[in-house]
């Protein structure tokens, strides 16, 4: 009882505490850079598009919002066709930026998207792509894979050696 | 059945085998790389190690190679032991060293068997900080992409592409880490085998490349099970779709049918589904706005089917489930099967004697182990590639077989083997028109006329059976091969003739059953297959329906007449003018069809009908194997049905028939068999509508299917309902039964840890064998187990030329031959330019040289292409591209004028 | 006092009980928040007050919905019943001189009666939602209610032999010098806590609990039918704050800066906030401990409360 009576004033006294509500529109948040808001499509260090259109974000992705179709330019190089993300359905979980293998795909500390029409929740990749490198500066796919894609020539990438001479049998 | 000991566990296994296949067969999951169930071990790749123990005392035991082990009863063996596990996962970093970090850009990716191996070995730290080795790529042709720094080196696909299908001009160069797998220098791949490079191997060395233009990952295919429709052996293949569109195609294991390999006309030739030339629309021509919707044309339908003469004709690449329906809508007497007299009567005889003739007609798995082939005539590597793959099978493992009775070892220790065969051969003749690639393996070849093979197939038939007549004047040397060829058969056990309606003889037919006949009148085991034109071109002979010719002879009598044309573009087997006439004689022609053709381009109306993608249906191939494929994808365009879907509409327009005339295929199938005893056995085919199990219908996509929630949502953002699939057990989703499916409903192969084609031994009773439950298809001929009492005994005469006059014959050619697979951007490109070919002989008569413009003149064609000048024709004679784009339909066999 | 003052006075008190009631809705979100570091509904008209009419709009605008398979007479009638046996028991509530409904000289029994009846609501609601778990609610509802009736009514009792009425004004009067919390204080803690649970408040609010029963009797209820219930649930708390004040706490008396009217209201939203608090920092006890806690504490403890009473009236009246 005596407990109980203890509780009751420790509660009553909270009413003079500080509160601990953000008025949100006059006031904002501190968002972390590695807060999970909008997603973004980043670009290299180079100025090409850093998704490659592997579908790795989109096996990730529990809700299944993520559509692209991969295609490839005169070098071979890959980049999606189209990338669409269904933000109506999108629970920013990140999955799809833990599975991205170039860095391509990344969530930033933007969360005001808020519609009144569910069709325009769902974003083209013109509306994902952005001109920056994101999070990760410094990383171009294409120069670590082994891939000649218009980035460097087989044997120039980090990491390689020149292409093997097949005609020769020294060892 | 020895019993082996594997982790203490003892298991039955299959004697003969090895380790490795004793494992993957009861469900263990080994890792390997250089092993292939169709090319044996060579215990290259180090990466299938096990131990053996001695006995049960047995405790630290030995590494040995799985694969290299035969099967010993009692043997103690243990995947899981620590040592063998270090020394595999060690094997896969070793071979990880050089392999690039290009996964997410590699088309093998979700479906590679390296990344599978890898997780399964538990290799996931790469502890190699050094530079990796690289390579530059080559140009293989449209089929294959080549990336060659993925390599693994473990040479599965120089086996498969030299060893396996024969070819050159794939090999390895370089030496020890160096080594190099590609051609002498950049250039397109020959073989026509070529694509299934890309499931051989086992990492993203060799890729499809067509699947490049439209890549999407296996997890995101919807696929089904299909049955490729690109000639008439019928291979089973997997067609996956992907936002409306096929994306690709890949081999489906039938034990005896295709076996691992399908050819890349099968494989590169289903992009005539997303062609723009597809008929999307129904067309009422004539009319302000010629594309209409359903409505519009069933309305407009109704007119045009009742109160007139109602003619079908048929299809040799139609389902039978289509052509059935059409008969069912015209009625037995108004349909007619749309190929010329002369093939029909060709393909008449073939089917008389397929039921009849009591001979057994192999599938190729029969074809790979008979110890002796005869080819007469049909040209198999343009008409019937796999088979011809299959004949090679025949000519190695007899060799081989011939080779293990000397030494004792098993046929799957692939290297020693082919060590002590060398060159050895098993028997195989090629009596053809032409040379051909078959003619390296073969031991006998001739080439010469129809009516001179015929011959020699009778002087072959006469000397096993000397009650049957010998050709009268047959020239020494052929009398002396016709003697060698009659002896190798007496050797041999097994035997099989092939045939077939391509060289458009029908005498070389009734040579073909001698042979076979007197074969298997010696007591031995004899096969005769006869090739045919089309994907069914089998069940559509069986139905028997009168040719087109007759069609022409009635509609001359005959005014007020409705055609209802499907699938079929009469130009291609019949003659232009008679075509023309039928179709100007016709009041009203309704064609259904996927293509636009020439046909088509005359139509009245035009009806959209789904490709094999797009629909289910039952193909009968060349062995009377009735066999089903189920539709892939709905078509965007809910106009584009199945045609026998529309001519069952178009039933319930005809006065005086109910409404509610919707079946499904199954349903068809049943009705087929009341109405055609030859059919009898054809329903089981197909799995009923209705089956489930556990309640569940079978799902298309796998489980991982992605992009379910976007994909759609440029359109709309709300979700649609799942496609309905009242047609067959599948759904058009991920949700569903997710075990094992049974042989004949297998979408994709993916078990656990199997993303890879190699997931494959899961579905198999053993390694090599059946699949589980029995493998797909029935056949319609095995029924018949009479013996007939008819021989032929008619000889055509000796060829002989005639002054001012040429003998027609085709030639045929793997791509371009087929009407579907030229429509495939690759394949088209891939199509040689169409020619006219005479001897040297001629050419000198005619003074005409290679690349000249010459005119074939028949008596009612009359075209020019450029001339070949062949050496292995006899004077005489000219051959014309059979199949072509834009070269009218010819009849083979007759005699033309040539001009230069 | 006239017959239009007297209809002055009923709808006076009708129209300051239901803004009272509907109020509340703000006050306790509002407290709530407060007590738990928040800020609480604040957006809405000056304090957010307007959340009373944007909660009222909702709770009319939605679908007005009778499931299938209730019973649908007794379904509607269930709310009805809650919203009028409180205000009935408004009635005999002295709330200044001269300003009460009835002066019935049964008064507190009357007030008794009428709480009585308010289980109906509970056991029709539930029974008539023809659901389990609102059918669970209605049976725990009916125990809890009956078994804290008879505490609240003996614990009253007491009060009665000081007075020696059962008349409200006379009791009210009686504490003119001293309040009864004094000379009760027993009487009064287990009045409190036999009112919460009459008016099935947190922390006993077990008839409803929606962590174990969803929302209990009314779980099929919605659109103004759940809000007869809300507001039932307003109005009893009122109802037990105001006896409280009049039977304990001195009714209107009060020093004479303010008016009584003022006394006795500010008293009232005393025990309001002290609802709330309950809410905001108790948690919800077991159904069995409640119950056990009633029979096996409360009665005992009251009977004694009441002979010890009776015995000192009895003492004081032979002195």
């Amino acid at each position: 009882m005596l407990s109980n009576l203890r509780t009751m004033w420790l509660v009553f006294v909270h009413l003079f505490k500080k509160k601990a509500t953000v008025q949100y529109p006059e006031e904002k948040n501190t968002l972390r850079p590695r807060w999970r808001g909008r997603i973004v499509l980043t670009k290299d260090p180079d100025g090409g598009e850093r998704c490659v259109g592997c579908y790795l974000c989109a096996a990730a992705c529990p809700v299944d919002c993520i559509a692209l179709q991969a295609t490839e330019d005169k070098d071979g190089r890959r980049y999606p066709e189209f990338f669409r993300i269904n933000f109506s359905r999108c629970i920013f979980c990140g999955y799809c930026e833990e599975a991205c293998p170039t860095y391509a795909i990344q969530l930033i500390p933007d969360f005001e998207m808020a519609e009144y029409n569910r069709q325009n929740l769902v974003f083209e990749k013109e509306d994902l792509l952005i001109d920056s490198q994101g999070k990760y500066p410094g990383y171009n796919f294409y120069k670590v894979a082994g891939m000649d894609a218009g980035v460097k020539k087989k044997g120039e990438g980090e990491n390689e050696e020149p292409p093997v001479d097949i005609y020769s049998l020294l060892p | 059945m020895p019993t082996i000991i594997i982790d203490n566990i003892p298991y039955q296994v299959k004697a003969g085998s090895n380790l490795l296949e004793a494992c993957l067969g009861v469900g263990i999951d080994l890792p390997y790389f250089c092993w292939h169930p169709a090319l044996g071990s060579v215990g290259a790749c180090r990466q299938c190690a096990v131990k053996v123990f001695k006995d049960e005392q047995d405790n630290s035991g030995r590494l040995v190679m799985s694969c290299m082990e035969a099967i010993k009863d009692g043997i103690r063996i243990s995947v899981q032991d620590k040592g063998a596990k270090a020394f595999r996962e060690q094997v896969i970093e070793w071979l990880m060293t050089n392999h690039p970090h290009d996964c997410p850009v590699c088309d093998e990716g979700g479906s590679c068997h390296l990344q599978d191996m890898t997780v399964m070995t538990g290799h996931d730290y790469r502890r190699f900080k050094y530079k990796k080795r690289t390579y530059v790529n080559q140009y293989l042709g449209p089929l294959v992409h080549h990336e060659m720094n993925r390599c693994i080196q473990c040479y599965r696909c120089v086996r498969y592409y030299r060893d396996y299908a024969g070819g050159h001009d794939l090999n390895v160069f370089g030496a020890h880490n160096h080594v190099y797998f590609g051609r002498e220098k950049d250039g397109i791949l020959e073989s026509p085998f070529s694509g299934n490079l890309a499931e051989v191997c086992p990492t993203g060395v060799f890729t499809d490349k067509t699947l490049k233009q439209h890549y999407t990952r296996k997890w995101d295919l919807t696929s089904a099970p299909s049955v490729c429709q690109q000639c008439s052996v019928g291979c089973n293949i997997l067609a996956g779709e992907r936002y409306g569109q096929l994306r690709n195609v890949l081999n489906r294991y039938h034990s005896e049918v295709n076996g691992y390999f399908i050819c890349d006309r099968g494989r590169f030739g289903y992009e005539h589904v997303n062609n723009v030339n597809r008929i999307r629309q129904p067309i009422i021509r004539n009319l302000t706005v010629e594309a209409v919707d359903e409505t519009t044309l069933l309305t407009h339908l109704q007119q045009v089917i009742n109160n007139r003469n109602l003619i079908g004709i048929g299809s040799p690449r139609a389902s039978v489930e289509s052509n059935y329906s059409l008969m069912h809508l015209v009625g037995k007497e108004n349909y007619y099967s749309g190929i010329s007299e002369d093939a029909t009567f060709i393909e008449r005889k073939i089917v008389d004697i397929l039921e009849n003739g009591g001979i057994h007609t192999p599938s190729l798995k029969e074809i790979e182990n008979a110890d002796a082939v005869i080819v007469l005539g049909e040209d198999i590597w343009n008409t019937a590639p796999v088979m011809a793959l299959s004949v090679r099978q025949s000519v190695m493992k007899t060799a081989a077989r011939e080779a293990m009775t000397q030494i004792s070892t098993p046929a799957w220790n692939d290297a020693a083997v082919r060590e002590r065969v060398q060159e050895d051969r098993g028997y195989f003749a090629n009596l053809a028109i032409t040379e051909s690639p078959v003619d390296e393996w073969s031991t006998h070849t001739y080439h010469s006329v129809p009516d001179n093979i015929a011959r020699l197939a009778f002087a072959i038939a006469s000397k096993l059976r000397p009650e049957l007549p010998l050709p009268e004047g047959m020239p020494e040397a052929d009398l002396q091969l016709a003697e060698r060829v009659a002896g190798a058969l007496e050797n041999a056990k097994h035997v099989v003739v092939i045939s077939g309606s391509g060289p458009g003889s029908e005498t070389l037919v009734r040579a073909a059953y001698n042979i076979a006949r007197a074969v298997q009148e010696k007591g031995k085991t004899a096969g005769l297959a006869f090739v045919l034109p089309e994907s069914n071109s089998m069940g559509a002979a069986m139905m028997k329906a009168p040719s087109f010719d007759k069609a022409l002879q009635r509609i001359r009598k005959e005014n007020n007449t409705t055609v209802i044309i499907l699938e079929n573009d009469l130009y291609r087997y019949n003659s232009t003018t008679d075509v023309d006439q039928f179709l100007d004689t016709c009041k009203s022609i309704i064609a259904i069809d996927s293509l636009n053709t020439l046909t088509t381009g005359k139509a009245h109306v035009l009806v959209p009908a789904a490709t094999f993608a797009e629909s289910d249906g039952t193909s009968i191939n060349y062995e009377g194997r009735a066999q089903h494929y189920y539709q892939v994808f709905m078509p965007a365009n809910p106009c584009i049905k199945e045609s026998w879907k529309w001519l069952w509409k178009m039933k319930s327009l005809m006065a005086g028939s109910a409404n509610g005339q919707e079946h499904h295929p199954d349903e068809i199938l049943k009705q087929i068999e009341s109405s055609y005893p030859q059919f009898t056995g054809i329903s089981a085919s197909a799995a009923p509508a209705d089956f489930r199990i556990y309640g569940q219908l079978l799902p298309r996509e796998p489980h991982r299917y992605s992009g379910r929630t976007a994909m759609l949502a440029n359109i709309g953002v709300s979700e649609p309902k799942p496609l309905d699939d009242g047609d067959s057990p599948f759904t058009f989703t991920m949700e569903g039964y997710q075990g094992l499916p049974p042989a004949p409903l297998i979408p994709f192969y993916w078990r656990p840890g199997w993303n890879s084609v190699q997931a494959l031994n899961k579905y198999q009773q053993e390694i090599g064998g059946p699949l589980r439950g029995g493998d797909p298809g029935i056949r319609l001929f095995d029924r018949n187990d009479k013996v007939a009492s008819w021989w032929f005994n008619d000889t055509p005469e000796a060829f002989a030329g005639r002054t001012g006059k040429w003998l027609l014959l085709p030639q045929y050619h793997v791509f371009g031959s087929a009407e579907m697979s030229r429509w495939s951007a690759a394949l088209d490109f891939l199509t040689p330019q169409p020619c006219i070919s005479i001897s040297q002989q001629d050419a000198a008569q005619l003074g005409v040289s290679e690349g000249h413009m010459l005119t074939i003149e028949t008596d009612k064609e009359r075209f020019s292409l450029p001339v070949a000048v062949r050496s292995d024709l006899v004077q005489g004679v000219v051959l014309a591209p059979a199949g072509f784009q834009s070269i009218p339909s010819l009849a083979w066999g007759t005699w033309i004028k040539i001009m230069a | 006092m006239t017959v239009m003052q007297h209809i002055w006075i009923v709808l006076g008190v009708l129209f300051v009980l239901l803004n009272i009631a509907a109020g509340l809705i703000w006050v306790e979100r509002r407290l709530l928040a407060l007590w738990q570091d928040r800020l609480g509904p604040n957006r809405a008209g000056p304090l957010g007050i307007f959340i009373v009419l944007a909660d009222t709009l909702k709770l009319f605008f939605k679908e007005d919905w009778i499931p299938p398979f209730a019973d649908k007479w007794v379904f509607i009638t269930a709310p009805a019943i809650v919203a009028g046996s409180v205000l009935l028991s408004f009635v005999i509530i002295p709330f200044a001189p001269g300003i009460v409904v009835a002066d019935l000289n049964v008064g507190l029994l009357f007030f008794l009666a009428m709480s009585s009846l308010g289980v109906y609501s509970i056991v029709l609601g539930g029974w008539a939602s023809n659901n389990k778990y609102a059918l669970l609610g209605a049976m725990r509802g009916a125990s809890q209610m009956i078994a804290y009736e008879v505490f609240m009514g003996l614990s009253l009792m007491g009060v009665v032999m000081i007075t020696g009425s059962f008349n409200m004004g006379d009791i009210v009067d009686a504490q003119k010098n001293v309040w009864f919390c004094f000379t009760q204080p027993l009487g009064f803690i287990i009045f409190f806590i036999a009112g919460v649970a009459e008016t099935h408040r947190l922390p006993f609010d077990i008839p409803e609990a929606e962590s174990e029963l969803i929302a209990g009797f009314h779980a099929e209820y919605s659109g103004m039918k759940f809000g007869m219930f809300f507001i039932g649930e307003y109005l009893g708390i009122t109802l037990i704050s105001a006896m409280t004040v009049t039977l304990f706490f001195g009714g209107w008396h009060g020093p004479a800066f303010l008016p009584p009217l003022a006394w006795f209201a500010l008293k009232t939203i005393l025990f309001l906030g002290l609802f709330i608090l309950l809410r905001a920092s108790l948690p919800r006890p077991r159904y069995d401990q409640l119950i056990e806690y009633g029979w096996k504490v409360l009665l005992p403890v009251v009977l004694a409360n009441l002979m010890i009473t009776g015995a000192i009236a009895l003492w004081l009246k032979s002195t």
